[in-house]
């Protein structure tokens, strides 16, 4: 099969100082998908330097392990670059697999964007 | 990707192409709907299945094109079978280091065994490690697929 466009998989807007994050995609499954959305988060803070992200999950309906590394990663960037990373409007479905592999204790999780703008 | 074979339980074989994945989860995943599956139930296998199939064609066959793998689906009323079978030389996954040790919490990978046992009832390796099945048996009235 032929490699796809790299599409933009994120839609990112500036709440403040605050660059709120949503995804287009429901399904962050795919490899192929997973890891372009990777590179587009890190080069938020890489090239873009920002430091205060709010990732919106409000469109994801599913989500695999390779998609929680990218996750990972990215929060080790912020933090690393003094920062600080924030999930919000997690699907009970979803924040299950968070819980299960323990990394609700590792992220901060708000219920929703207007929290997740005031955690900051 | 070849399509299903559909004398008994259905049979799959795709090359080793990450783009493939999504297709059989689709495939699947339409299956168990015209089958009354409940969408966590769904979520849960497609979930399992995405991590045993990315796991078969990334570390099994190593992205090697030349190399396929195997699904087998069975469904029944109470429960679905799934087998995967990779042509890798296998792995050991009681080797797997533990994802939810504290130390390991923060590496980006290692999590796709933990959520297939999670979400399934019944996970089996197969010496010498290259073929994997799985159930899920359902419990009927509340939804709760494990």
């Amino acid at each position: 099969m032929s490699s796809q466009p790299k599409r933009r998989r994120l839609e990112v807007e500036d709440i403040g100082d605050v660059t709120v994050v949503n995804f287009t995609d429901k399904k962050i499954l795919d490899e192929q998908n997973i890891q372009v959305i990777g590179e587009q988060l890190f080069s938020l803070v890489d090239e873009l330097g920002r430091r205060k992200i709010l990732l919106n999950f409000r469109n994801v309906e599913y989500l695999s392990s390779a998609a929680l590394g990218k996750f990972i990663t990215l929060n080790k960037k912020v933090g690393g670059s003094g920062g600080k990373l924030v999930l919000c409007n997690i699907d009970p479905q979803i924040f299950e697999v968070f819980q299960i592999t323990k990394l609700d204790k590792l992220f901060k999780i708000e219920k929703d964007e207007q929290s997740g703008l005031q955690s900051f | 990707m070849r399509q299903w074979r559909q004398d008994g339980p259905f049979e799959m074989t795709i090359d080793s192409d990450l783009e493939a994945v999504l297709l059989v989860q689709d495939a699947i995943a339409l299956q168990l709907k015209s089958c009354h599956f409940e969408d966590r139930e769904i979520f849960g296998i497609r979930l399992a299945l995405e991590e045993a199939l990315v796991n078969a064609i990334k570390h099994g066959n190593r992205e090697d094109r030349g190399k396929k793998v195997r699904i087998e689906l069975c469904v029944r009323h109470d429960r679905v079978e799934i087998g995967v079978a990779d042509e890798g030389p296998g792995f050991e996954p009681e080797k797997v280091a533990d994802p939810l040790a504290e130390e390991n919490l923060e590496r980006p990978s290692g999590r796709g065994l933990l959520l297939i046992r999670h979400y399934m009832s019944e996970v089996t390796y197969h010496p010498p490690g290259n073929r994997l099945t799985m159930s899920m048996v359902r419990v009927h009235g509340n939804g709760n697929g494990k």
